[in-house]
Order: structure tokens, then sequence, then C-alpha cells
């Protein structure tokens, strides 16, 4: 206690010395020398790195800049987003159809951008649903969301979506073991019998397309996180799993009986031998596949109906499991491929695990019984070493390619840094508060840049000025460029960051695109010039080809709507210069709005309810002359005689019923 | 009268810590703004011809008929919102008679060019100075932009 005092009095007398000088550094007692000149990006400069970070219940992801904690975007991936339109829009709705119907929030957890040799390549990154589970790829020429896959026979998609060292594969294994072939109805405490965890193989091509190539059909258990192999274990990919005790119920207790539980060894190439074999079992299921097409500005939803299962109880060499205690949850491969490391969530040691000796122990058939039919190895035999007493609650581990890991710890509070060769803890930094995930630049491929490592915390408290009961959660940038890790910035996320990879800026930022060219705008009610701007009836569908341009719209008078009416507003905007975005916002509308890029063109759907007047206008301030930007749409009875009329620059008596904007 | 004094010591050292830093940010702008009125200033700075890539554009004394007919289709999807044919300002000028008010490398420069020539060219600034807005950069190629002036040409009557 007395030296906890003296530490107070020093870091009082320290502060208000800090104070005193020019440099103030406010309440950075735990922040080493020179950490806001390492943080700072000056005004009008860029960031070394981009961070792409999950959004956690959000189901977003967002992308910060590093070293500054910028934030530069929030990308919708699972949820919609009224600041972008994204699932409101009528283009962009599909995206979040799933077998289940429209699901408008999600769970995003894990992020991994796309690699090439097993170097991070900047093509996309991807992202996975955990609730209704689903893969997504966003592409990082737009940073918008490209595609999206549904996952049958799966439920709690959180192993996921890990990638292959040339993106070959992305994974999804299943957080809850489920009844597979259509989910019959059967009792919970049947798990044992007929609940089955599974293992999705998710093909990625040239282009990006993802497919399922095959399911892999495993025990009843939970499977958590996972990386691939690289350079000499390309090839095998690795899972973590807990509750190896089967249980349905109070997971908290019942989950946590076993000493260890299971790292899972999947030897993918062999499954890819026994696919072309025939080996596959076809099962009649349902998924949702949807893209987003950047031509047409739209989305679509396919439901496809079936997927190929293999059965590694059966198919006896694609499967192994590797003891690990207890409850792993983060399995990360270093930078060599040759070691793989558990992270047991209630284990006191860190297990590092040595390839070569998996081969060898696979081999000599150095097993240690079944289980579920798929062989066992010995500990000991797949073991290079422990390291002792490292903290509590180790839960992930990124690298810096210089032989040492960085493990967060939940429970300890703190990142410790250790050599993989002879598992000795070189340094340890608390974090603030109860970190989850952690991120090297680079970090799980076989190139890290080094340089920071970024803590994403769990609980926020005091960190920062109070918020009332709900905080923004928390990162933590560490310089790890010397031997001791420092402490520079700290900066709030959106939703729960869970898993963040980041990567040099000049990776992505030459591809970004700029703007949509109005002359390839592929939208079936795009308007290309103020000359196709029109209003036309079909039944009682009603669509409005508009323009939108600084600063009006065309057209900006509409009448002759009826009650009953659906009225499609198709906005094209006819900018053709970078951050020009206009909005739309049509009053009463208990849709949303819509956000359209230049070259775009957005549908907003609207179905007024009574009979009047109603303003649009738009939303993003776009000249000198935003507030100018606005119009009219005059909604009458349904049995009234009101032609349907539109127009832009008309002034005075009533509209006459133009086949044409009369600015012509 | 001795607490004023330590305010009046505080200030005056935070006066001298904030006019360091001030100084260091001025300097840098004010670099940038003498390399900018170099530019400006810069005596070869043809206000006629503008800034741009454009320096000569070959303009034959008769009409030429396809690149006008291109220049018309430009105009429709990207220029009709803004610009009338007539003299009538609608967002920007009117376009009749514009090619007798600028010399096509004026124009080509200025419709791919945009921003710099708001920024510094006499006579983009003067007009939107009257217009208030902020002509857009519509991302016109090369042949884009010849092409609008031929049709200018012709609206302006070139035959």
């Amino acid at each position: 206690m007395k030296y906890s005092k003296l530490l107070l009095l020093i870091l009082l007398t320290g502060s208000v010395m800090h104070m005193m000088s020019c440099k103030p550094k406010g309440a950075g007692s735990a922040v080493g020398a020179g950490a806001a000149e390492k943080a700072y990006v000056a005004p009008g400069k860029y960031d070394q790195f981009y961070n792409f970070v999950s959004g956690g219940f959000s189901g977003q992801l967002s992308v910060y800049g590093i070293p500054s904690g910028r934030l530069l975007r929030v990308i919708p991936v699972f949820s919609v987003d009224p600041e972008k339109g994204y699932g409101y829009s009528e283009e962009t709705k599909p995206m979040l159809m799933t077998s289940h119907g429209y699901v408008p929030w999600d769970d995003l957890h894990h992020t991994e951008l796309s690699q090439t040799n097993g170097e991070v390549d900047g093509r996309w990154v991807f992202g996975n649903g955990n609730n209704t589970p689903r893969v997504a790829r966003i592409d990082l020429k737009t940073f918008r969301t490209a595609e999206i896959i549904e996952l049958p026979n799966s439920a709690g998609n959180h192993s996921s979506p890990f990638i292959t060292e040339n993106t070959e594969y992305v994974v999804a294994g299943t957080r809850f073991s489920v009844p597979v072939g259509g989910n019959p109805d059967v009792p919970i405490s049947s798990y044992k019998q007929n609940f089955k965890g599974t293992i999705s193989f998710i093909s990625v091509s040239k282009e990006g397309a993802m497919d399922i190539a095959f399911q892999l059909l495993l025990p009843g258990v939970n499977f958590d996180l996972s990386h691939a192999g690289k350079g000499p274990s390309h090839g095998w990919f690795f899972f973590s799993c807990y509750n190896s005790e089967q249980a349905n119920t109070l997971l908290e207790v019942n989950a946590s009986q076993r000493d260890k539980d299971f790292i899972l060894a999947v030897n993918w190439k062999k499954a890819e031998e026994y696919l072309k074999a025939g080996k596959g079992v076809k099962q009649s299921v349902k998924y949702a596949h949807n893209t987003y097409d950047e031509k047409t500005h739209t989305a679509k939803s396919e439901i496809r109906t079936e997927v190929t299962t293999l059965d590694p109880a059966v198919l006896k060499d694609i499967c192994y499991f590797v003891p690990c205690p207890k409850s792993p949850h983060g399995c990360d491969v270093d930078p060599t491929g040759e070691y793989f490391i558990g992270s047991g969530k209630l284990a006191a040691l860190i297990p590092v695990f040595s390839f070569a000796k998996l081969q060898k122990a696979i081999a000599e058939k150095t097993y240690d019984g079944e289980f579920g039919g798929i062989p066992v190895l010995k500990y000991e035999a797949v073991l290079h070493g422990e390291v002792q007493k490292p903290g509590l609650g180790p839960l992930h581990t990124e690298f810096d390619g210089k032989g040492n890991a960085y493990t967060s710890f939940f429970v300890s509070s703190e990142i410790v840094k250790w050599n993989i060769k002879d598992l000795k803890v070189l340094d340890r930094v608390p974090t603030y508060y109860s970190i989850g995930h952690l991120c090297v630049p680079g970090g799980d491929s076989r190139k890290p840049f080094g340089k920071y490592v970024i803590a994403y915390n769990k609980i926020t408290k005091d960190r920062y000025l109070p918020t009332g009961p709900e905080l923004a959660q928390s990162a933590q940038l560490f310089d790890i460029s010397g031997d001791k890790m420092q402490l520079i910035l700290d900066f709030p996320t959106i939703g729960e960051p869970h898993y963040a990879q980041a990567v040099p800026a000049e990776l992505i930022k030459g591809n970004s695109l700029k703007i949509y060219k109005i002359e390839e705008n592929g939208n079936a009610y795009a308007a290309k010039g103020e000359k196709e701007a029109k209003v036309v009836r079909e039944g009682n569908k009603v669509h409005v080809y508009a323009t939108a341009i600084r600063s009006h719209f065309a057209p900006d008078n509409i009448e002759g709507i009826k009650l009953g009416d659906e009225v499609y507003f198709h906005v094209t905007n006819l900018e053709q210069d970078w951050d020009v975005p206009h909005g739309f916002a049509v009053k009463g509308a208990n849709n949303a709005e819509l956000l359209i890029m230049p070259g775009e063109t957005q549908t907003l759907k609207w179905v007024p309810e009574q009979v009047g007047v109603y303003p649009f206008y738009c939303t993003d301030f776009c000249s000198a002359l935003h507030q100018e930007m606005q119009g009219y749409i005059r909604v009458s009875a349904p049995g009234s005689n009101v032609p349907l009329t539109f127009s832009l620059g008309k002034q005075g008596a009533a509209a006459a019923d133009t086949s044409k904007p009369a600015s012509k | 009268m001795k607490k004023i004094l330590i305010v009046l010591g505080a200030v005056s050292f935070m006066y001298a810590c904030g006019n360091g830093s001030t100084q260091g940010e001025n300097k840098a702008a004010g670099d940038q703004q003498t390399s900018q009125t170099t530019d400006n200033g810069n005596p070869s700075y043809d206000p006629e011809r503008g800034s741009g890539k454009f320096t000569t554009v070959d303009v034959k004394p008769e009409l030429d008929k396809s690149m006008a007919e291109a220049g018309n289709k430009i105009f429709e999807v990207k220029c009709s919102s803004c610009h009338k044919l007539t003299d009538e300002k609608l967002v920007g000028p009117g376009w009749k008679g514009v090619t007798s008010r600028h010399k096509p490398e004026w124009i080509m420069n200025f419709v791919t060019n945009t921003d710099e020539m708001l920024n510094k060219d006499p006579k983009a600034m003067a007009m939107l100075e009257i217009c208030l807005v902020r002509m857009p950069n519509q991302s016109l190629s090369d042949d884009d932009a010849r092409h609008i002036y031929e049709f200018m040409r012709e609206n302006d009557g070139v035959k």
C-alpha cells in the first residue's frame, strides 16, 4: 500500500512537471515518452496502415487509420446502415436475405484479409456473420460488401472467416453443433446422437466468387477459432474446439470438466482428393447466396439447395484431434508455419505444437484413442513445448515476424510477449480493460509488418468521458518496435471489436474507386441525363426516374400519385467528381433515405398513407445551394382525376401535363 | 495579487508555447502559399488559355459534324442539368456565345481541370462569384472535351 502511495506521489509530481513543460501529456502515466509523436499523424497526412476492425454485435466492419486511430469508414456488412442506405434501398435489400428471410442485424466477429503466397494482398477482406451463419466478402476497391454466402448445417459461425495462404478457401466452423440435414425436430437431450459440428470450406475464385466446396461432418462439439497452415503446413487447417464433454446445458460448468479439449487438424488437400474421387455425399439443404453487381448497383439473392459433405469418421485420414488444455479459444499459426498455438481459456499455460511432430505422430500412429471416430493424437507427441505461467485466460496470439508471439490475456488483462522457440516470456503490458483479440499488422500471415500491436478491449469503464450506461468499446495501440511494448494511444470503436487485421496503406489506397462512370451505369432504372428523367405508371406502381446534380432534382414537381400507389424513386446522381454524393429523403417515408454516389442509381420505395403534398430534398450537403435542392410530390385520393405529370422549372399556375421536364 | 501574477505567468507561458507551434504551422502554410503565388503570378500564365493540358487546339473553320454530334450526347448526360443552350443562366451560364467569349484552349482546360481553374483563373473565379455553385468536374476525357467544344461551336452557328 505504501508503495502505491509513493507511486501516486511520483505520478502526481510527474504530471505536474508535465503540465509545466511545453508538452502536456495529460493523464498518460502509463504512457511512455514520445507517445504523442508516435501516434500523431498531421492534418492532411495519411496513416501508415488501414485497420479493419470487426464491429461485433453491430454487425458492421469499421476501418481505422493506424497509428492515428482515425475512424475512416464503417462498412455495412450484416446489418442495415441508415447512414449509407444499406439494407434500405431496393438495390441493397437482397444482401441481407437468408434462408430465414430478411435479417437486418447480425453479429460480425472476425475479419480476414485475402492473401497470396501467405502475404496480405489487399484485394478483399472477409467477415463472418455469427448468428445466422454467413461469410461476407468486402471489395477493397469500393469498401463495399460484394458477396454474402449463408452456411447450411451450421449455427454460430464462429471459427470463421479464416483463409488458406492463397485464398483458395475461406472456412466456417460451427460454434453450436446442430441436427444436420435440414434441422430436423429432435429432443435437445439427444445432442450426443443427433447433433453434429460442421466445418465448411468455401472456395474463392480468382474474381472472388464464393461457393461451398465441401462440408466436413464432425462430432458434436463447439468449434471456436481457426487458422490455416502456411509454408510447410500449407494444405492443413487448425480449429480449436471446446465442449468435448458434449454438454447441451449449463455449458459454463458442464463444458469445463475435462482437462483437455482439442485442436482439430484438417488435411484439406486430402479432403480435396476424396471429393475428386466422388466420396462426397450430397445433402439437400437451403441457403442464400447474395451478390452485389457494381455495374447495375444492384444486389441479387438466390437460394441454393445442395451441399456436398465428407465424413471424416469414414474417410479416416482427413482429420486428427490434438489434445489441448483447457477449453481452447485462439488457434494461431506462426509465420514459419511450423508452430501452432492453442490458447486454453482456462489453462495456466500456453501449449505450442509442432507441425513436424504432428506429421511424425500421424505417420507413426501415436494415438490416444478416438473421439467420434476420429483419431486422437498423444499430446506429448505433438507438443513443441509450453509457455509456463504466462498469465490468466490466454485468448489469442499474433506474431511480429521476428520470432516473437504476442498473446492476449482476458482475465489478467494484459498482452504478453514471448519467444516462440525458447518459450520464454519477454515482456508484459496491462490493457484497459480485459483484452479480447489483438492485432499486429499482417500478424497472422507469413510476412507480419510488426511495428504495432493493437489491443481490442471488452470493457471500457472509466477510459473516456462517461456517456451513460452504454459505453463505446476501446482499442489500444502499442509500439512494439523496441524490446518493450509501449502504450501510445487508445481510441473508441464501433460495436464490440473482436478480431481485426491491419495492412500497409500502399496495398490498398491506390486501387480505391472514386466514382461510378455514368456511361457504365447498368441499372435498369438509371436516368443518364435529365432528358431521361421521367415518371412512369405501371398499374399501382409508379416509377420516378430522377436525376440529381448540384443542386436540383429532375423532375422536382410530381403530381397524379394516388393513395394506394407504390412509388419507386430511382435517383441517379449525375455528378462525375469524387466525393459528391447526393442524398434523397421524402417526408413520411417509413423506410429510410438514400445516399447516392456519383454515377450511381439507388431506389427508395415509398408508400404514402395520406393524401397531401410531400416535400423531398437532398440530405447530403452538396453545394452553396444545397438548401434549394428540393421538390414536391402530390398524393391525391384514389378516385381523383389529377393526371400524372412531372416537371422541372415550371412556375405558376397548375402544372401542365408535360411529357418532358420543362427546362429543355 | 500574487495569485494574479501566477495566473499571468501561466498564461504567458502557455501563450509562448502555443505561439511557438502556431508559428511553425504558419511557416509550412506560408511556404505553400508562396509556391502557389509564384505559380499564380507567373507572368507566363495566359488567362486566355487557362491552366491545364491544352496548349493549342486545332480548330477548322467549318464544323466537324461527327464531333459535334458526340458532344451533344455528352451534353445531354453530363452538362444539360445546369447549362441551357440559350444565353439564359440556369445553374451555370447559358452556352450561347460561349465560343466567342473564350478561346477553345480555355474552355477545354476549364471542363477538364475544373477545380484548379476555379481556384486560380481570374475569369473562372469571376463566374463562380456570380453562379456560387462550383462547376463539378464531370470526368471528361480529352476527346470528350474536344467534342463538347465542337458542339458549342455548332450551338453558336458554325456550319
